[in-house]
């Protein structure tokens, strides 16, 4: 269908580590956020979230790539939504036979995972162009990129809202847990801290790089 | 339609319906084959987790159970809940101990909290005609404020013997169950809120009340039924 048949890409390292850092979901291209900020409020929750997302995110992209050339253009996003909804169906019934503790607490986000943006972005704008081993790379990678950006919320949200990480104990007794962190104020503080951070780490290497060609430019 | 738009259509090969009807067709069959073979392979594991969790919530409520049956209870009378598919009644769980003895009954009760509706599983014993302990089986209470009715030692101790009995006639409880303010409790069916979780507190007091007024007297009426329920 597509009228651009030279955009085959090799699989390389790049295609995986671009879901990690230079196009992570989360943290660059800000994608998905409605899980991100509600169900990171423990460590345990944002693996099982991070997880699932996954697994979605990889099978749905592998189906979608298989069958790409046989999407017609008109019906190509509905056809993604049935993809998509069928693996979120799978995981649902999978958590809720893994734990039912887990599924209470994650509560409607888990169906919610049809509607996330991250998933469907992938299917269209990628796994629907790219052969299946280039789709499978890159959808693990933003898959694995987004649940490294869901444990960093979630770690972080735990140790200072409940002084634990994965239920151990952390903090001494005397710490007096910051509630706020674990309500949803708190899922925004702490994405707001970690973009800070990326922000300024992508800035300070474009003016180290900028530094290094001012001093070639003027030692030529 | 304009003639541009004419050629530009005639020059571009239109998608035939069917290959859409082929594709949505094939991928909504394809997809409900995956989720029916999921929901086959996963039924029986679900099921086992949910009987163990109950399980787990009944011996929280009521010390000393050994093995459990589930009944059907309502104003027509009580029934074994996997005896008659037409009985109608709210279902309670009769906890029985080593020799079969009734240890004491296990009931589910649900009122609107701070959030959402909390839902819990109440241990009652017949013999001290008391609540023996609670179990919050859902709830979305504020985490750090609202939620300690699932666990604050002080707030729990209010159900180890929180009288119940019936009155005179038997249709209703002799004194309501009743949440009061933090620190002002003075009689044992009185229920001692968490200061900064009132409304949670309240929500609990209110529920089991509710359900203790209609269900305790019937259990009381058919209390020989259950006590035989093991054996029988």
């Amino acid at each position: 269908m597509s009228a651009l048949p030279n955009q085959q890409e090799t699989v390389t390292l790049d295609t995986f580590m671009r879901g990690l850092w230079e196009e992570n979901p989360v943290f660059v291209m800000l994608l998905g956020l409605c899980p991100v900020l509600a169900v990171t409020n423990s460590t345990m929750n944002a693996i099982a979230m991070g997880l699932a997302t996954l697994f979605v995110l990889v099978a749905s992209s592998t189906l979608v790539s298989l069958l790409r050339k046989m999407i017609p253009k008109q019906v190509r996003i509905a056809t993604y939504i049935i993809i998509i909804a069928t693996f979120v169906t799978i995981v649902d019934y999978v958590i809720q036979a893994i734990s039912l503790d887990l599924y209470n607490a994650l509560g409607a986000f888990i169906q919610l995972i049809v509607v996330n943006c991250v998933i469907l972005g992938r299917a269209e704008a990628y796994a629907s162009k790219q052969k299946v081993g280039a789709a499978i790379v890159n959808a693990v990678g933003m898959g694995v990129g987004f649940t490294i950006a869901l444990l960093c919320l979630g770690t972080v949200r735990e140790l200072l809202g409940a002084g634990t990480i994965l239920g151990f104990q952390i903090f001494s007794n005397n710490f007096e847990p910051w509630v706020v962190m674990i309500l949803p104020p708190g899922g925004f503080f702490v994405l707001g801290a970690w973009l800070l951070l990326f922000e300024y780490l992508k800035q300070r290497k474009e003016q180290k790089l900028l530094a290094a060609e001012g001093a070639t430019a003027n030692g030529s | 339609m304009s003639s541009a738009e004419k050629v530009q259509a005639h020059l571009q090969p239109q998608t035939p319906s069917f290959a859409m009807l082929r594709t949505l067709g094939g991928v909504a069959m394809l997809s409900g084959l995956l989720v029916v073979l999921a929901f086959q392979f996963t039924k029986p594991i679900i099921e086992e987790n949910k009987r163990i969790a109950i399980e787990k919530a009944v011996s929280h409520v009521i010390p000393g159970v050994v093995s459990k049956k589930d009944f059907l209870l309502s104003a027509e009378g009580l029934f074994p809940a996997d005896g008659d598919k037409t009985a109608k009644g709210e279902k309670i769980y009769a906890a029985y101990g080593a020799n079969g003895e009734l240890k004491g009954i296990a009931l589910e009760a649900a009122a609107t909290g701070y959030q959402d509706v909390i839902r819990i599983l109440y241990g009652y014993n017949q013999d001290c005609q008391c609540v023996t302990g609670i179990k919050i089986l859902k709830m979305a209470e504020t985490p750090g404020l609202g939620d300690k009715i699932a666990f604050d030692p002080d707030f729990l101790k209010n159900f180890e013997a929180l009288d119940a009995r019936l009155n005179g006639q038997k249709s209703g409880l002799e004194n309501a169950i009743v949440t009061v303010k933090h620190g002002s409790k003075r009689e044992q069916w009185q229920i001692d809120s968490i200061s900064g979780a009132t409304i949670s507190s309240k929500a609990i007091g209110r529920m089991i009340n509710e359900s203790g007024q209609r269900m305790f007297p019937l259990i009381i009426k058919h209390l020989d039924a259950l006590r035989i329920g093991q054996k029988g």
